[in-house]
């Protein structure tokens, strides 16, 4: 794969489009294997009479009932398949990760406190960007404003909003960015060099 | 008919999830695992009908591709953890996958993650943002050097990276609620839009 | 109690209500505030508006229904725009549980003003991310033989022009993770392909870095990106709805934020005061 990237010919390119398939055809299984944790998981709490045991059964009556819906009748337009997942899947979903609107909201009330510098810097500029990159941070500038100031300057908190991400902020995730990069690259290259070997199981 | 009928389960299920907010009960947790059971469900059905019919299925039946039959072959033995005796076999078909996605990710994270990024940091200082991005860059990347000390000169130029990750973790902030929040109006939309047509 | 431990106290339900009551109120009553550009959204919209007609975009619909609300309006806006265009669409998916939304999603922006196979094809969904960004590179056909609905690629009138990113004028990934850094590093680095990047709020500030360096040539972050957008194209759609909402509710977010941070320094006041 490093090669096909210097010599992007045949049959170093032949080999990296077998490579590629290959890999994607076994990522098949890996898809599949990640179902067998919470199978298991369930059925002990089922064998094992738990409180929890009539939602664990739920949670097979749904999984079962959808794939062999999905297997049997198909998944395309039409099929009662897409009908469940319109009408219960997309909805539960959306819904469940539309619940940690409150919980930040109270966790924001909780625990934001300008307590030091740095937390005031992170506290200011959440405040500023939360203003500013919604409609209201302009509407209430123009509204509060006189049309000279204005005039002058049309949107203040937009303007410095976009200053912030785009300059000290953008600089911050680029720090990041070059860190998490270098380590990747090092990790890559422990893995090739079998010098780490951990994904292949600890001790082993 | 069956809209309706779809519309008032999924507005049901939503308000069984939302009940979460008084406290946890059993309408929440019969929705939850619900969910947990038709993700699945799901992910088996298309990965059926989309995936392995697709890409092993139909070359062997259409085209005669029986080739296939090797990936396919060595990616069978990650189910071998199921069985102790031959949990071994997995190392083949995980460090297939991984040496492949290590050997790619090298040269090219090299060049677009680094070389790239560190091109774009490195310009004239023809502007003060590009002053600011320059010393905010380097400042940051030391304070992430824990090799040395942060004392004296490297303890300030970190602290000045420190306020520059404040900046950024303040903006993240800011952005994350705005997530949130959309996505509960989302949701909100659907019941007094789509359920009971009392919004525009 | 004092008002300021009352306050610091404050059972979270309360909060909670108020958090529901600014959102489902501006949706009852719109206030309708203007909707402000900014640069990284209309760098998208000029690039495909730009665009001869007849030329094809990729758009990679990497979400799932968590992150609907952002990301669907910003989809079905792309899409009308780049079908009210005459561009062609390829449509995929890079998430397993994104593969039906893709599929409904297309053909809802279609819905009467494209026709499938000839204006748009949308090919489903492949394991494998990077590998699959990468694959593609070289011939799109090898890893997406059918569309999604089981047809040849061959069949297919548009797809005979279309073999690899060479055949492709932009990719825009609509990503509730980190696709985007994928389809950078292995499509617009190696393949020299252009990129645009739709995503979740969440997300946006990470992907600043792409483009200051020009390695995306826009952004388009969470809801309030999609209401741009929508604006920019004449579709008013949910995202546009709900601006009010979030506006409202940040506003008191940011309210609560200040009275927090009121009644703490009040009480560290009175407690220094005690001692």
């Amino acid at each position: 794969m490093i090669v096909q990237f210097f010599v992007p010919h045949p049959p170093f390119t032949n080999m990296y489009n077998v490579l590629l398939d290959w890999t994607i055809i076994i990522g098949i299984f890996a898809l599949v294997i990640g179902l067998s944790s919470l199978i298991k998981l369930h059925y002990t709490r089922i064998v094992r009479k738990t409180p929890d045991l009539p939602y664990s059964i739920v949670v097979f009556v749904g999984m079962v009932g959808m794939a062999l819906v999905g297997l049997i009748r198909g998944v395309d337009e039409g099929t009662w398949f897409e009908w469940l997942f319109t009408n219960v899947q997309v909805p539960m979903q959306a819904t469940m990760f539309s619940l940690l609107a409150f919980f930040i909201a109270s966790a924001a009330y909780r625990a934001f406190r300008a307590r030091t510098v740095d937390a005031t810097l992170m506290l200011v500029t959440a405040v500023l960007i939360m203003f500013a990159r919604v409609p209201i941070g302009r509407f209430l500038w123009e509204g509060i404003m006189p049309d000279s100031v204005v005039q002058w300057w049309a949107n203040p908190p937009g303007d410095i909003a976009d200053w912030l991400l785009n300059v000290p902020s953008m600089a911050a995730r680029r720090a990041i960015l070059l860190g998490v990069s270098l380590g990747a690259i090092a990790t890559a290259l422990k893995i090739i060099l079998g010098i780490e070997r951990s994904y292949m199981g600890a001790g082993e | 008919m069956g809209t309706v009928i779809g519309i008032w389960i999924a507005a049901g299920l939503t308000l069984c999830i939302y009940s979460f907010l008084y406290k946890d009960n059993p309408f929440y947790k019969f929705a939850e695992h619900l969910f947990v059971g038709v993700s699945a469900g799901y992910t088996i059905a298309i990965t059926w009908h989309k995936v392995v019919t697709r890409l092993i299925w139909s070359p062997m039946k259409d085209d005669g591709n029986f080739a296939v039959l090797i990936p396919a072959a060595i990616g069978l033995l990650m189910f071998s953890r199921f069985i102790p005796k031959y949990r071994w076999l997995i190392r083949w078909p995980m460090g297939f996958m991984i040496g492949v996605g290590a050997g790619a990710a090298i040269p090219r994270t090299m060049q677009s993650l680094i070389f790239e990024q560190a091109g774009a940091t490195l310009q004239p200082f023809t502007t003060i943002n590009s002053i600011v991005i320059t010393i905010g860059v380097l400042c940051t990347l030391i304070y992430f050097f824990f090799s040395v000390e942060h004392k004296g000169p490297v303890g300030v130029v970190s602290k000045v990276g420190t306020f520059f990750l404040m900046v950024s973790f303040g903006a993240a902030f800011g952005y994350t609620i705005m997530a949130r929040i959309s996505l509960l109006i989302g949701r909100v939309y659907f019941l007094l839009h789509d359920w009971l047509h009392i919004a525009q | 109690m004092r008002i300021p431990e009352k306050l610091a106290n404050l059972d979270r339900r309360y909060i909670f209500i108020l958090i529901a009551l600014t959102v489902i109120m501006p949706l009852l009553l719109p206030i309708g505030m203007p909707i402000t550009e900014t640069s990284e959204v209309k760098s998208v919209y000029d690039y495909i508006e730009e665009l001869p007609p007849e030329s094809t975009i990729l758009i990679a619909l990497d979400y799932d229904p968590a992150a609907l609300a952002e990301l669907d309006p910003m989809a079905l806006a792309l899409l009308r725009h780049a079908f009210a265009k005459k561009i062609k669409v390829v449509g995929m998916t890079l998430w397993v549980t994104g593969t039906t939304l893709g599929d409904i999603t297309m053909r809802k922006a279609a819905d009467g003003i494209a026709q499938e196979g000839e204006d748009y094809v949308y090919l489903g969904f492949v394991p494998g991310a990077a590998n699959v960004i990468m694959r593609m590179g070289e011939d799109i056909s090898a890893i997406f033989p059918k569309d999604y609905s089981g047809r040849p690629l061959e069949e297919i009138p548009m797809m005979n022009s279309i073999k690899n990113y060479k055949d492709i004028a932009l990719v825009v990934d609509l990503a509730a993770g980190s696709t985007p850094e994928a389809w950078v590093v292995y499509a617009g680095t190696k393949y020299d392909q252009t990129i645009a990047v739709g995503c979740t709020a969440v997300s946006a500030v990470g992907y600043y870095p792409f483009l200051n360096s020009k390695q995306i040539i826009g952004l388009i972050g969470g809801m309030k990106g999609a209401a741009e957008y929508e604006s920019m194209t004449g579709n008013r759609g949910t995202a546009t709805a709900g601006m009010d909402s979030q506006s409202i509710a940040h506003i008191a977010i940011i309210l609560l934020i200040i009275i927090a941070n009121v009644s703490y320094f009040a009480m560290r006041k009175n407690g220094e005061e005690n001692h």
